[in-house]
Order: structure tokens, then sequence, then C-alpha cells
């Protein structure tokens, strides 16, 4: 047995391996053009410690279909550059309800995950809806107490949200050990 | 719903992976989270992922060769090998994207401005994909040291950014590949944050004799090593699920 490769950092430079079209689930000629679904956006800004952009991050997301399956013909996939103020954008469908442990669902949610200089290894985080009902009963967003708002995207405008990425001090986002 | 559980993965071996906190790498400073990262147990969310077929993620693995028939300056190698879990099992299928800086040691890319030529046509990327055996295999050139700003005369060792997919989204893996007896190892916070020296030593790539090409190219051997599956708590502990 031998244990997993090391992480290293996907440092500065990674934008060789960007496509910004993928930032777009939806995009024509894309995998997923023509899926149904309500289709959202989602938009973020990245921050240190120090409260300042992290405008070199990568940004990945996974997610289910509008029925909550993460099998095709839904590719759930995505990436985003973090622009010149650290934020990232995505176009995709809102998720439905996956199944949990045991008995248990989880309430609609992205995962994210973060890759910038200085990031050893990526962090893993989601982004929930907010006013969605089953938020109430979802084993993660109880797990993260009263820190469990940083997992909250926000509804700004129809169809838009948003959920703000803080990596480090006030406000630090909830990060997933998985 | 399924009507079992999806097997979790394992978690790491003690020592193996770097921490956030690599006060050596200054970046870390103001971007490792201060709070303990909220541990949970893997659900359909972390043991799903993305299909990466080439289909829709064509496969590019030579990158000395550009559309307009230029051959890129630099030693040619090859680099290959397979992608594995912990237990040993080919992870067939997974994407390997793979990206490097110019044999003069600077990145196709605008933020880099180490006074070294660029390589015009160069882009330094490639995407390959493991076969069924979990092998695979590019053709690039060796990358050049460059220069960064973490402490007084820092310079990175030759290295190669290697991005992976496997089977689950918490499978996914971002980590660099280097060269066997380059002195700057030695001296670099980013290798030596991890503190295991045989995990260390297995970012290194072998000279590979097998893998070198007859009067083209040298070849260098790096297998890269996926997450496994754990046992699950239903089962006897050291027995693995068979699941994925
Ligand atoms: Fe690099």
């Amino acid at each position: 047995m031998t244990a997993a490769t090391a992480h290293q950092t996907a440092g500065p430079y990674w934008h060789l391996i960007d496509f910004p079209e993928w930032a777009d689930l939806l995009r024509a000629g894309g995998p997923n053009e023509g899926i149904p679904g309500p289709r959202i956006t989602l938009t973020g800004r990245i921050t240190d410690g120090a409260g300042a952009a992290a405008p070199d991050a990568m940004v990945e997301i996974w997610q289910a279909d509008a029925a909550g399956s993460y099998e095709p013909p839904f590719h759930g996939f995505g990436r985003c550059a973090a622009d010149a103020d650290g934020v990232f954008h995505f176009t995709t469908l809102r998720p439905g309800s996956v199944p949990g442990l045991g008995n248990a669902s989880q309430a609609p949610h992205i995962v994210l995950a973060i890759f910038a200089r200085g990031l050893m290894k990526h962090l893993v985080t989601r982004a929930y809806f907010a006013g969605e009902p089953r938020n109430a009963e979802d084993p993660l967003l109880a797990a993260a107490g009263p820190r469990a708002g940083t997992l909250i995207a926000k509804e700004t405008a129809p169809g838009s949200w948003r959920l703000d990425i803080v990596l480090q001090g006030d406000g630090e986002t909830v990060f997933l050990d998985v | 719903m399924p009507d079992t559980q999806p097997p979790a993965y394992r978690r790491p071996a003690p020592a193996t992976q770097p921490a956030y906190d690599s006060p050596a790498y200054g970046s870390t400073h103001l971007r490792h989270p201060k709070a303990p990262l909220l541990r949970m147990p893997h659900t359909l969310s972390e043991v799903t992922g993305p299909r990466m077929s080439q289909g829709a993620y064509p496969a590019e693995a030579d990158m000395t060769r550009l559309p307009n028939g230029r051959v890129v300056m630099g030693e040619r190698i090859i680099i290959g090998g397979r992608v594995l879990d912990e237990d040993g099992r080919p992870v067939p299928g997974a994407m390997l994207e793979v990206w490097q800086a110019n044999a003069a040691g600077r990145y196709n890319h605008p933020r880099d401005t180490h006074d070294v030529p660029l390589d015009p046509d160069f882009t330094g990327r490639a995407r390959v994909f493991a076969d069924a055996e979990g092998r695979y295999s590019l053709t690039t050139i060796r990358p050049g040291a460059y220069p960064w700003r973490n402490h007084h005369n820092a310079w990175r060792p030759v290295h190669v950014h290697f991005s992976l997919f496997g089977a689950g989204f918490a499978q996914r893996l971002i980590t660099q590949m280097y060269f066997p007896g380059d002195p700057l190892l030695a001296l670099d916070p980013v290798f030596q944050a991890t503190p295991d020296a045989a995990a260390r030593d297995r970012l290194v790539a072998k000279f590979d004799l097998g893998l070198t090409v007859p009067e083209h190219a040298l070849g260098y051997r790096f297998d890269i090593v996926l997450r496994g599956a754990a046992a699950t708590p239903f089962e006897d502990a050291g027995h693995d699920d068979e699941g994925h």
C-alpha cells in the first residue's frame, strides 16, 4: 500500500489550464446544452486574511442536476479563474437535493474547490441556497453550527446567487476536511 | 436513493501531506484557514465526480509539436507512469492536465516577467488520460528552474505541474513532479512542506531507460497515487470496500 501523492500548490500560473468557457456549464455546444432545469449564476469574491482579493485563485464546482442526480447526462463540473478583484462567476443549473448517509437527504448544494498560490492543497467548501426549507435538515449545515452562514449563498437578484469566500480571519468560510 | 452507502475515501496517512500553514512558504501566511477544517463523512457529493471523456476533453499528449509544425526549443523528454489508488489498483480514465515553464524557466503567462526568452507559440500544457491499466504518457521538454520572490535568492526546483481527476471529487489532486538530483529540492519550501521524506521522494520522477526512446528522448517515470477506498464502518477494520 502506498500513501496518496502529496498535494502541491497550483501556483500563480495555473491559467495555462484555464478554459474560460468551462465557467458556463450551460454553454452552447457544451456538455449540458438542452438539459432542463432552473438556470442560475453563482458568483463570489475570494479574500485573504488581510481582506485582499485573491486574483490568482481557481475555483472548481461539482454539483448534481436539478433532480439531484450526479449521473450523466448532466455534467456538473465547472472551472473559473478569479478576476483581478478576486471574483468568480459560474452559470449553471440550480441543483436538487441529493441523498445523504443512511436515510438522510442533503439540502441542494454545490461543492466548491479553491486552488491558489499559497494553498498547499485546495480548500473545499459548499454553497447552499438561502431560503431553501431543506437547509434546516441538512447534516453538514447542522455540524457547521454558528458558522453555517458562511456556506449559504444569498440571492441578489432572481436566479443570481452570491457566496463570498474568506480564506482566513473574521468571517472565515467553513472549509471541509473531506 | 441508492440502497448501499457510497464507499468513503481513506484519510491521509500521517505526515504525507503538506500543511496549509507552511510558514516557510510566504504566500500561505494570509491564505491558510485559522479554524480547524470541519471533518465530515463522505457523501455522494464527495465520492462522485465528473467523468472526463476524451470526446469532451480532447487529449493533447505532445507539448513539443506546435500547430505550425515547429518543434519547441529544449531537451525533449517523455514522462510516463501509472495512476493508481492507495491499494495499487489502476484508476482507468483518470484525466491528467499538465502545465510547465519553457526550457528557459518562463511560463507562457502574462504575469510571468522572468527576464529570459519566451519560446514563441509554446503553450506549455498537455492533457492525457490513464488507460485501463492506469498508464499515461506525454512528450514535453525539460523545463527550466525559475526565481520567485519567496525569500532572498529563491529558485523553484525544476518541476512540472500535474492536475488529476479520478472517480470521485474527493480524489481531486494538483501536485508537482520534480526531477532527480536537483540541488534546489533541499532549499524549496514548497517541496519541503511535506514532512514525510518518503512522501516527498515520491514527488521526484525517476529516470527510466525503459521509457527512453533511442535517438529521440529521455524517459522519466512518475507514478501518481490517488486516495483509495476506506473500509466502511459496517465492515471489519482492514477489509477494503470493493465498490469503486
Ligand atoms: Fe511552477
